[in-house]
């Protein structure tokens, strides 16, 4: 009984996991179609600044909930208005300009920091669950995933900003005949996701440590979760991380992590080769 | 003074020309007809007053001041309002989320907005909750004639507002639109190739032919939608 609720933790923690991963990724690709290939740096960006911070003096959770997505935040905003704004539209530019970025950003990294792991001990512990324990840390995880899913979704469902964002979204020229500023609406819509992957990044930092290459690892777990879950911004991030997190973790229960890894490939294969819009270009399509 | 003066307007998609001469005036409260074969130019003389055509030449002139280099939401926020061709609707989201996105840029309250709106298209009150993609061709252009109004712009751009919509609508539309013309200070450039339409609710109409803009058809004739037909070369 232990194990089976052990194992139905570690796989809650795993969806946790992706939908953390992927959530800033699917507020820049779901509301702009704008491929951000840098995600992975912006993640490592947001675990840098927690790790930094914390080691010169700060307060962990404000380093971690605080300064990351702030930083990051305002980071993204300088590359949309920098970078991203020229590209709109051009998909394949915006994804080189943006891969040219992530190149900068672990260069960059690597010159200032080196090309070491730094860390954090992870905060709270373990709790025993039976003769299994599991970090408390992963409840946090749950818990921040769960956040930013809740809080996207009534922003988006509950507020004039999301209200506009939508509007923009599906038709921004018609947007602007109604007085939407639409170039403010993809800078903060920029920024936002940027501070979403930074926040991102500071609560994967005690758990991962932090390497300026560190972004290549989840990048692709990122974009994969994104893709399998389609248009819709939520519905699909939460599907595709529930089925995508579910296999996976199942599958390293019971065979290991790098069997875990090519399920998790190997659904997404099988689910865009049956659904090649993504699960929400099939059901819940309506949804956010 | 004109609320809308439209002076030697030139446009082009690219290097494609659209407009060669555009030239035409709106007083305030005024109901303006442009009336037109497909391809003439009459969506392109709308789009260009809302900035979404490059000009090449010319001025609009809006309330005294012209509209060079603003933004099309710019151009609403200072009072002008398109209805698209095609609606364009956010498919998505409901009814009321549509009347809303007309409101959410400014600060008023939204529900007496919406329910002014309401009272001007009752059809679409039990349709509230319903997904704009899921409307009709006609319930959409309420919906879109509707989201434009909750704006209250000083000049509404009707483009092709009948276009595949079926009969009785297009007697609401029109019976509303008179209503709007009759109560209110809004003033309206309707492009058109319906003649009944634009002829029973115009108060000038103007001809274009070719991207150019600089006839108005004579003011007997208006009541008479033959006469409008010959004086366009629609009949022979």
């Amino acid at each position: 009984m232990d194990y089976v609720l052990i194992i139905l933790l570690e796989m809650l923690r795993a969806v946790s996991w992706l939908v953390l991963l992927a959530s800033g990724l699917a507020i820049i690709f779901g509301m702009m179609r704008v491929i951000n290939f840098a995600h992975g740096e912006f993640l490592m960006l947001g675990g840098y600044i927690t790790i930094m911070t914390h080691n010169n003096g700060v307060p962990l959770w404000i380093s971690m909930l605080i300064l990351a997505p702030l930083t990051v935040g305002i980071f993204g905003i300088l590359v949309e208005r920098l970078v991203i704004r020229h590209l709109y539209g051009r998909i394949i530019d915006s994804l080189l300009a943006t891969w040219g970025l992530s190149l900068l950003m672990i260069g960059g990294v690597t010159l200032v920091f080196g090309n070491t792991v730094q860390g954090v001990s992870t905060p709270f512990g373990a709790v025993s669950i039976g003769e299994y324990s599991i970090p408390l840390y992963n409840f946090v995880i749950i818990g921040f995933a769960a956040a930013i899913m809740l809080a996207t979704w009534a922003v988006l469902k509950f507020t004039k900003v999301g209200l506009v964002a939508r509007a923009t979204m599906q038709n921004p020229d018609m947007a602007e005949t109604l007085g939407v500023r639409t170039t403010w609406v993809y800078m903060a819509t920029f920024g936002i996701g940027s501070a979403v992957t930074g926040l991102a990044g500071g609560l994967l930092a005690p758990l991962t440590g932090v390497v300026p290459s560190m972004g290549v690892n989840f990048v692709g777990q990122s974009f994969i979760t994104v893709i399998t879950g389609g248009a819709s911004m939520i519905a699909g991030t939460l599907s595709a991380s529930t089925l995508l997190g579910t296999v996976s973790q199942g599958v390293t229960f019971a065979s290991g992590p790098v069997y875990g890894d090519a399920a998790l490939l190997l659904t997404a294969l099988v689910l865009l080769r049956v659904l090649p819009q993504g699960i929400t270009g099939r059901i819940f399509k309506k949804s956010l | 003074m004109s609320l809308l003066e439209v002076k030697g307007l030139k446009a082009s998609y690219g290097v494609v020309p659209a407009l060669h001469q555009v030239d035409f005036n709106v007083n305030a409260g005024e109901v303006v007809g442009i009336l037109g074969h497909n391809g003439m130019g009459k969506t392109t003389t709308l789009r260009s007053i809302m900035g979404f055509v490059k000009v090449t030449d010319g001025d609009i002139v809006f309330e005294g001041q012209s509209l060079k280099g603003l933004s099309v939401n710019a151009r609403a926020r200072r009072g002008l309002g398109l209805v698209p061709q095609g609606r364009m609707i956010f498919p998505t989201l409901t009814v009321r989320e549509n009347l809303e996105s007309g409101i959410a840029t400014g600060k008023q309250p939204m529900e007496p907005i919406i329910d002014e709106m309401l009272s001007l298209f009752p059809r679409l009150e039990r349709l509230l909750d319903r997904a704009g993609g899921a409307l009709s061709g006609g319930e959409q252009q309420l919906l879109a004639l509707a989201r434009c109004l909750c704006r209250k712009p000083k000049l509404m751009l009707l483009d092709e507002p009948t276009e595949g919509i079926q009969p009785s609508i297009i007697d609401e539309i029109s019976d509303t639109l008179k209503q709007l013309a009759k109560t209110t200070d809004i003033t309206i450039v309707l492009v058109e190739q319906n003649l009944d339409f634009i002829t029973g609710l115009s108060d000038r109409v103007y001809a274009i032919s070719n991207g150019v803009l600089d006839r108005q058809i004579p003011e007997e004739q208006l009541k008479d939608s033959r006469a409008v037909s010959e004086f366009m070369g629609f009949v022979t």
